[in-house]
């Protein structure tokens, strides 16, 4: 579903992620882990398009998406949760909801993404700065799934959210992915959070990948060593 | 105000407030427009007063075409010219905005320069075509004369501007917080890369809102029409005065850019009338520069995030 071929990125002379190659299979969960700083939230924002990429191709559909602009990704089936939700805090949540949706809208969509999410039916009315952080996180994967993607990006989704939170995200992830067929990527440095979540785990360092596993194979502590400083 | 009776003070005081509201409308007019361009984009638009002209010269050049073609139609003329006015200067504001400001954003000093020479070259082709004296269009005569209340006249041309600054802003309104195009615009305001990222062509946004901010200086230009005379600079004597209104209203403040406007020109209508022309326009400025000092994000500071 979203195939990465030979992908790099540069701030300037600065190239974070040199080249980078991985194939994530449709309705498959891909956990991408690493340390603070090794290229994690680059490769994610490129992937979008809200940084360019140098060079190298991404597919999603066999389609070539690495040269247009993040709303035509959009349009094309790439939906993203950024690091640290980066919902819009003074839209209210129904309007958080519906701001990407091009087109007419559909209130069962909408009503399907209460349903995954109930709190934000309840809050829908709230800005969406007035929310709590876990309640944020729902809301930014409700704002992605409302584009009706075929792959997810999801970037340190359990970043600053309490542990209980963390296992329900968990939960609703491999929900959507199921009633989805949903491609999902996720960025973590949460190793627990991966192998509850992910089908497959691939470790990046200074922007190459390292290290691909199935779930039922990875040697977790291996892969600890790898995270620690 | 030693000189004057207390009855020839209230009539004063309602003559210089109704005058004072015509001048709020064409502020309010201009203000909205640049409330959206700077407040909303980061656009410094000095070229705004000229695509107030534009749509002056619009409402002049449809006002002969009546008159030399279609005299029968004098009379409604007007009010399809005011939708003229809006397209033709929104059209020409998509054209600038895909010509020179989307090179800009994020430069806001880059844009000041560059609109000021665009400001430069539209009064000059303005002073081609129409010359450099002032022209009127032919108003309908329904727009002509006044109601009188007892000593008091007011002006029908200003209550027709009136009302039709209290339409737009209504419209403008409605069309930020109701509908779709409004909520893209507002969420790219507050954060333009994530807006990219859940869909939203921003390109076409800032497109549609500079052509939207323009549309409007050119019903503040027709607006302007029925209350004097237009110039190739009658753009740019107000362009000052529009920049105060939604600076000191706290810019991207709709609300603020309607209350700023009624202070500044009200405060200008009644004390020009007891300190003369430059000397009341000294103290509206003294006043707009103590409320900065006070409150230095404007009135009514709107609660947005940068890009």
């Amino acid at each position: 579903m979203l195939a990465v071929e030979n992908l790099k990125v540069a701030y300037g002379q600065s190239v974070v992620i040199p080249e980078f190659s991985f194939d994530a299979p449709k309705g498959e969960i891909v956990g991408i882990v690493g340390r603070n700083g090794m290229g994690k939230t680059t490769l994610f924002k490129a992937l979008i398009g809200m940084i360019p990429s140098a060079s190298g191709s991404i597919k999603v559909d066999e389609k070539e998406l690495v040269k247009k602009p993040s709303y035509e990704r959009v349009a094309n089936g790439v939906a993203f949760v950024p690091q640290g939700r980066m919902i819009f805090p003074y839209l209210t949540v129904y309007e958080n909801l519906i701001s990407g949706v091009s087109g007419s809208l559909d209130q069962e969509d909408i009503d399907e993404i209460y349903s995954l999410f109930p709190v934000l039916e309840e809050m829908s009315k709230r800005k969406g700065g007035n929310l709590s952080g876990g309640q944020q996180q729902q809301l930014a994967i409700g704002r992605a799934l409302m584009t009706k993607p075929k792959v997810l990006l999801l970037d340190e989704p359990t970043e600053g959210i309490q542990p209980s939170i963390i296992k329900e995200i968990s939960r609703s992830l491999r929900k959507i992915g199921e009633m989805k067929d949903l491609t999902i990527v996720v960025s973590e440095q949460v190793l627990s959070f991966v192998l509850d979540t992910c089908d497959s785990v691939m470790v990046i360092d200074t922007g190459r990948l390292v290290r691909e596993d199935r779930r039922e194979d990875v040697d977790a502590e291996m892969i600890k060593e790898m995270l620690a400083v | 105000m030693g000189d004057y009776t207390a009855e020839e003070l209230q009539s004063i005081f309602i003559m210089q407030g109704f005058s004072g509201l015509s001048l709020f409308s064409v502020l309010l007019l201009m203000g909205l427009g640049l409330a959206l361009i700077f407040g909303q984009m980061g656009v410094i638009n000095m070229a705004h007063g000229e695509f107030m002209a534009l749509g002056a010269y619009t409402v002049y050049l449809c006002s002969n075409i009546t008159e030399q073609f279609f005299p029968a139609f004098t009379p409604y003329y007007f009010v399809i010219t005011i939708l003229v006015a809006f397209v033709v200067c929104g059209l020409l504001g998509a054209f600038v905005e895909w010509l020179l400001i989307r090179h800009l954003y994020h430069r806001p000093l880059d844009t000041l320069l560059a609109t000021w020479g665009l400001s430069l070259i539209l009064q000059q082709t303005y002073r081609s075509i129409f010359g450099a004296r002032e022209v009127s269009p032919r108003l309908p005569d329904w727009l002509m004369g006044s109601f009188t209340y007892g000593d008091v006249d007011i002006p029908i041309n200003g209550v027709f501007v009136l009302g039709l600054s209290v339409i737009v802003t209504g419209s403008l309104v409605y069309f930020i917080y109701k509908s779709r195009f409004g909520l893209k615009l507002r969420s790219t305001v507050q954060n333009r890369s994530m807006s990219g990222a859940v869909g939203i062509n921003t390109v076409k946004v800032d497109r549609l809102a500079f052509a939207l901010g323009c549309g409007i200086a050119g019903i503040a230009g027709a607006a302007f029409t029925t209350i004097g005379s237009t110039g190739p600079d009658s753009g740019s004597r107000y362009i000052v005065d529009a920049f105060l209104v939604v600076v000191s209203g706290g810019a991207a403040s709709l609300l603020g850019t309607v209350g700023s406007a009624f202070g500044i020109a009200q405060a200008q209508s009644i004390l020009e009338f007891f300190l003369e022309g430059t000397k009341g326009k000294v103290a509206t400025l003294l006043v707009i520069v103590v409320v900065l000092m006070i409150r230095p994000q404007g009135l009514f500071p709107s609660k947005v995030r940068s890009h």
